[in-house]
């Protein structure tokens, strides 16, 4: 990757279409670079997730047309939420087979078309309609029932063992959950003050959390990103001309990908399938995935770790940035990526493995800094533009390795000092489709 | 959005044509002018339940129908049909599921997709069965968000007028 831009994430851009918003964050990543012109360009990968936000089939043609790309190469992509981190791995994938030298990644949204309630429809639209959605066409449901879950087997069969009384045990239990998870959803927003691409940057705490509107038990609406307008765009170019346009490239070191059923009832109960340092035993009983994870997610990490040659992930990687639509997912993803152990995410959580340095959350975070997730703040914080939001990923990302986010942020608070190797996450609905991409600092 | 600008055109009001359609011009911050049109858009869909049909049929009649593999070695029993195996690709073959279960996990929606707004709040579950190695998504009625538990039992009611959807059936707390 030479460069990338990213259009502030809004709840509505209503002087910009979805052409002009790539076409700012397009001119952003190719000022300064002035070897990279338009003819160095050999085509282009476009993400976006619905054609219903829009009404209009096709808008990615009208992108490349925007852009000036004619007649260069180009292909639409979309895979739900995971859309934005499907683009920037097909731009990868273009570079890397030999086919083109340089490779734009562009990925936008523009959700602020419909009203909210009937966006939601839209989404879930992305879920089996003849036995899911007719039940109330809504995501966070979705997520809502997964999480309860993953309480139940991480919480309640932990923590709360010794509580006879199953109701009571359960209560306490997703009592608990839901105050970790809270955690979560105040340091994602505390980041984002430090982001100005950020839509929600807000000084939260737990209490404030908790008390928001519940939109679906148990999560309430600060735990939920939003809908958003927004647009991002990666370069990615081959390692024989990427020094010509960056002394600062970042290596695409490894790619991801995994899948599972579109319907949640149809997951099934296995085994886990282990990363190199976990054992058969870490898991001995518990049925995977059932509900409570995402075995997509660790299908795709499991593939860029052994693509990028990471054994131990915690050790090996600096941060992540992770696609936390919901303050449960995140936690139930930092076990997908192997960041802790099934089961210890909300330990991981409390312990402050995942927070920064130098922020204060409003409460004690011992081990900050030791596996920073989400430093920019994450979709919680940052909007989640779907199209755009992988690649958004990619290009906060592609600055936290170069070490120049106090240039594009005009604030250094989120700069990791000494990060040489992260990674990105994007996850699609329920978890039926994710990717991980391991980047890797290109130069001394 | 900002409010909009007090007028437009010396010769036209602009602003009060444009209300009659719901639309309006909203001046950014950067004093940026954008004309916003509103127009509807609906849809009839003709629909078919193609192999999944079986099942739709059987909630009127007031049955609840999973599926199991053909195959003998694998024989696993989806709660939610389908009419091949996803385990070994093998056809299924349709089965009559027990009406009672568990729930194995659960949730109350206060919000939903706009066309299901007004009836909200309305519970979730997936359902466990006796036999079956998959589960089932379903409305949860007649219980309210701190009666609900996993594990919790529960049975399956019909709906005696069909609207042929899987709302045709949902469940309630055993007794």
């Amino acid at each position: 990757m030479v460069t990338g831009g990213v259009t502030k994430f809004a709840k509505a851009h209503p002087a910009m279409d979805f052409r002009l918003m790539v076409k700012r964050a397009y001119d952003y990543a190719l000022k300064g670079i002035p070897n990279l012109t338009p003819d160095r360009i050999d085509g282009t990968r476009i993400s976006y997730f619905s054609d219903h936000f829009s009404r209009q089939l096709k808008a990615a043609s009208m992108v490349q047309d925007y852009l000036g790309m004619n007649p260069k190469g180009s292909v639409r992509i979309e895979w739900g939420g995971a859309t934005g981190g499907e683009c920037f791995q097909a731009a990868y994938e273009a570079v890397a087979s030999g086919r083109m030298d340089v490779c734009l990644a562009a990925g936008y949204e523009t959700m602020s078309r419909v009203a909210t309630w009937k966006g939601n429809e839209f989404i879930a639209l992305a879920s089996d309609t003849n036995f899911d959605f007719p039940l109330g066409g809504f995501y966070t449901g979705y997520y809502a029932l997964m999480v309860v879950r993953h309480i139940y087997e991480y919480l309640r069969k932990t923590r709360f063992a010794h509580i006879a009384d199953e109701r009571e045990a359960q209560r306490l239990a997703i009592e608990e959950g839901t105050r970790i998870m809270s955690m979560v959803s105040v340091k994602n927003h505390r980041n984002a003050l430090h982001n100005p691409y950020a839509q929600y940057p807000k000084r939260l705490t737990v209490q404030d959390v908790l008390n928001s509107e519940m939109i679906s038990y148990p999560l309430t609406r600060e735990q939920i990103c939003t809908m958003s307008d927004g647009a991002a765009v990666a370069f990615l170019a081959s390692e024989s001309v990427a020094r010509e346009f960056t002394d600062k490239p970042v290596l695409v070191k490894g790619v991801g990908c995994g899948t599972d059923t579109m319907r949640l009832a149809d997951r099934p109960f296995g085994k886990v399938p282990l990363l190199p340092h976990e054992k058969p035993e870490d898991y001995a009983g518990l049925e995977y995935p059932g509900v409570h994870s995402f075995r997509a997610g660790r299908a795709a990490g499991i593939e860029a770790y052994r693509h990028a040659g990471i054994t131990h992930p915690n050790r090996e990687l600096d941060f992540i940035e992770l696609h936390d639509a919901y303050s449960s997912s995140e936690i139930q993803t930092y076990e997908d990526l192997g960041l802790c152990r099934y089961g210890e995410g909300y330990s991981f959580v409390e312990r402050g493995d995942p927070f920064l340095k130098g922020i204060d959350y409003g409460f004690p975070t011992p081990r900050a800094g030791a596996m920073p997730v989400n430093p920019s703040g994450g979709l919680i914080a940052c909007g989640h533009p779907v199209g755009a939001t992988g690649l958004m990923q990619g290009v906060f990302a592609f600055w936290q390795l170069q070490g120049t986010i106090r240039k594009h942020f005009g604030d250094g608070a989120l700069q990791l000092k000494g990060a040489k190797r992260g990674a990105i996450h994007s996850h699609a609905g329920t978890g039926s489709s994710v990717t991980v991409t391991v980047l890797e600092r290109g130069f001394r | 959005m900002k409010a909009p600008p007090p007028t437009y055109s010396k010769f036209r009001d602009v602003q009060a044509e444009l209300a009659k359609s719901g639309a309006a011009i909203f001046r950014d911050a950067d004093g940026v002018d954008s004309l916003v049109i509103r127009y509807p858009y609906s849809i009839e869909y003709i629909h078919s339940y193609a192999q999944d049909s079986p099942f739709f049929l059987a909630l009127a009649e007031g049955r609840l129908r999973g599926s199991r593999c053909t195959k003998k070695r694998c024989a696993f029993v989806f709660a939610t049909p389908r009419s091949h195996c996803m385990v070994c690709g093998a056809p299924t073959e349709w089965i009559d599921l027990p009406t009672t279960g568990r729930i194995h996990s659960w949730t109350t929606c206060h919000f939903g997709g706009e066309a299901f707004l007004k009836e909200t709040p309305y519970n979730l579950a997936l359902v466990e069965f006796e036999g079956a190695d998959s589960v089932m998504l379903a409305r949860l009625k007649d219980a309210v968000e701190s009666e609900l538990y996993v594990g919790m039992p529960v049975e399956a009611r019909f709906d005696p007028n069909p609207k042929y959807s899987i709302t045709d059936v949902w469940f309630v707390p055993r007794k």
